[in-house]
């Protein structure tokens, strides 16, 4: 590599090393994934490679052409390695931000926050996994697969899409060994009316242990209603509008019902994955 | 080993000297700070605006986006009195850092009792949130007017022996009129400014691209605000001024210093890059031993020409 790439050096507590850190990453490739999403590759230093599924970074995107992004954006991590000294994000191109992202090059030095958030846990007992999610969802779920993988679980995932050639993350769950199920709009199989029946049979099977979705909230209701039904229980990712990313705004809170009450929590800190039956 | 001449951050705020002139904007700091570095650098540590009794704050979303800055509608979130005084202060205390707590309120009543119930042990000073845009309707805030600055500074100021400082608001077409107002009422010093009241469209779907409609700005966009109010402030009164607003780099901390602030906070420049406190006071040192400065007060109101203008 001709660049060393390097973290942002500060005071650090004595003997604690920090959780996160700003660091300077740089672009192996930035790549269309299909028609809507991008994977970008980086080269990253080890401090911040220490991830789990399920966390993200905050990302400084770099200003495209007559656009002004300045906030930085949230982005869940798509795959990591340690060793390599790799890390992947997986985007779709909506605004001002993740089209600055869309103009990095190869080489390109790119500053990014994290790792953030707490990640997915995959409790001893939950050997047969199912995953449930669609479109960007998948990229913040596909590192599920691995971890699947390296503690010996069953994963079944299943993923939706608008049309079938829109469906992503297969390849990649195919290769850690999961069972893919497609559905997507075009042909009705992605309605909860269609999923229901195909998720119970998987149940009666015994086939399920835990639920793993993001984002949709016709799926969080599909899979709350379900896993109260089968008491299945399972974790969510979520998102919202974020500033910090580290909890000190308080920008990115959402409600959850818990113990009967509603409280706020903040997605950047206490999440952004979440228990599904107290997501709302 | 630096020769003789060493190199002296220390700041004085009144009868507080802290160890250097950076601290947190309210608001934009917390401990989750302490996962990215050691906060006792800091010359203080300011608090979050807390109230009374315990409210959610605003809907989402809370945030967005504008060249150079953002607006923010969060609300004051806040979890009341007894959660700061059980569990906050142990946490805050224990740092050499001095802290500074920030408060708010709907009442001049409540505000003088809110300031009562913080003036606790391990609370350096207390940093009175009368700008707040987000509270009062259409962002009104006491610190709007001269009369009713003057009227709640002065129940704050019988309400608490610490210091207490005023933070006012860049929304008021009388600055000087509410600096002095705050000072004649016996604020120990002014935090200047807040943040500017401000709107933003997402045009295809025509709604606000805040839950609250309106929020404040803050970041690099308003710091010529800021730092013109700074001015005007420091000028205008005998107490100190806190400057705020945009900074973000070193330049941004010496303009304010210079214009008459004897320190500084960090808000938003803070959420771009976490370790930007800490930059800052290394930085500040390092121009002032490239320099051959020792001391804070070869820069603080240094301004060449400071009356050219025609504007008071
Ligand atoms: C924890 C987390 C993980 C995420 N992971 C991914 C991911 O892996 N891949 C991916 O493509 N996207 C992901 N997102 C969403 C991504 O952050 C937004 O799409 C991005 O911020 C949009 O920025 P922009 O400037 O391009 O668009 P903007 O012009 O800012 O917004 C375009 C649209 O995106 C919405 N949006 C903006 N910011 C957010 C946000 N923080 N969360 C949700 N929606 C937002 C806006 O409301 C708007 O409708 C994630 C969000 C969160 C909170
Ligand atoms: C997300 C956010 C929350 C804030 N909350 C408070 C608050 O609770 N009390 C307060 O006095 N100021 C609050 N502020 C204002 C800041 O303290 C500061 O005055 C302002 O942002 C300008 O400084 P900056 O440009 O460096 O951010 C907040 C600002 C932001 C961005
Ligand atoms: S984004 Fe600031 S608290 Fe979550």
């Amino acid at each position: 590599m001709n660049h060393i790439p390097t973290t942002v050096s500060v005071p650090v507590p004595q003997g604690l090393r920090p959780r996160c850190a700003e660091a300077t990453c740089f672009v192996r490739s930035n790549t269309p994934v299909n028609g809507e999403y991008r994977l970008l590759t980086l080269d990253a230093p080890e401090a911040i490679l220490d991830c789990q599924p399920g966390q993200f970074f905050q990302l400084l995107c770099p200003q495209p052409d007559g656009e002004h992004p300045f906030l930085r954006r949230p982005m869940s991590i798509y795959g990591y390695d340690k060793a390599e000294g790799r890390l992947e994000f997986l985007y779709k191109v909506t605004g001002a931000g993740t089209r600055g992202l869309a103009t990095l090059r190869a080489g390109d030095a790119f500053n990014v926050l994290g790792p953030l958030g707490q990640g997915f846990s995959m409790q001893d007992d939950w050997q047969n996994l199912m995953l449930v999610a669609r479109g960007v969802g998948l990229a913040t779920l596909a590192p599920l697969a691995r971890m699947a993988r390296e503690k010996g679980r069953k994963l079944t995932a299943i993923c939706s899409a608008r049309s079938p050639e829109l469906t992503m993350s297969v390849d990649l769950f195919e290769s850690y060994g999961a069972e893919v199920i497609i559905v997507h709009d075009k042909d009705g199989s992605s309605t909860p009316e269609a999923l229901r029946p195909l998720i119970e049979a998987r149940i009666a099977k015994g086939d399920v242990d835990a639920f793993y979705t993001c984002g949709s909230s016709r799926l969080l209701r599909l899979l709350q209603d379900l896993g109260e039904t089968h008491g299945i229980p399972g974790e969510i990712a979520m998102e919202q509008q974020m500033a910090c990313g580290l909890g000190m705004c308080q920008a990115c809170v959402r409600s959850f019902r818990v113990g009967g009450r509603v409280i706020q929590r903040r997605v950047c800190r206490e999440g952004p994955v979440f228990p599904i039956s107290e997501a709302m | 080993m630096r020769d003789l001449q060493t190199v002296d951050l220390s700041a004085r705020v009144g009868a507080l000297t802290f160890k250097n002139p950076i601290m947190p904007a309210s608001g934009t700091f917390s401990e989750d700070l302490a996962d990215v570095f050691d906060l006792d650098v800091l010359g203080a540590h300011v608090l979050k605006t807390i109230m009374h009794g315990t409210r959610t704050g605003n809907p989402t979303p809370r945030v967005c986006d504008m060249q150079a800055g953002m607006i923010n509608a969060i609300g004051i979130p806040s979890k009341g009195i007894d959660y700061f005084r059980d569990e906050m202060l142990p946490y805050w205390a224990a740092f050499n850092a001095p802290l500074v707590v920030s408060i708010s309120a709907h009442s001049v009543d409540e505000f003088a009792q809110l300031c009562s119930e913080v003036s606790l042990p391990g609370v350096t000073a207390i940093e009175a949130n009368i700008s707040c845009p987000n509270i009062e309707a259409d962002g009104n805030a006491f610190a709007m007017r001269p009369d009713t600055t003057h009227e709640v500074v002065t129940r704050l100021r019988a309400a608490t022996d610490l210091p207490l400082w005023a933070k006012l608001t860049p929304n008021t077409g009388e600055p000087v009129e509410v600096a002095r107002a705050a000072q004649d009422a016996g604020a120990d010093a002014l935090v200047v400014a807040n943040t500017m009241l401000g709107m933003s469209i997402d045009i295809d779907t025509r709604r606000p691209r805040l839950g609250n409609v309106m929020g404040g700005m803050s970041g690099p966009a308003v710091k010529p605000i800021a730092l013109r109010m700074t001015y005007q402030c420091a000028r205008a009164c005998d107490i100190p001024v806190i400057g705020c607003g945009g900074i973000s780099t070193l330049e941004d901390v010496l303009e304010f210093l210079i214009a008459g602030a004897s320190a500084v906070q960090v808000g938003t420049a803070t959420f771009q890059s976490p370790t930007v406190m800490a930059r800052l006071i290394t930085e500040l040192e390092d121009w002032m031993t490239s320099r051959g400065l020792i001391s804070l007060d070869q820069i603080i109101n240094t301004l060449e020409a400071p009356n050219a203008g025609v504007f008071k």
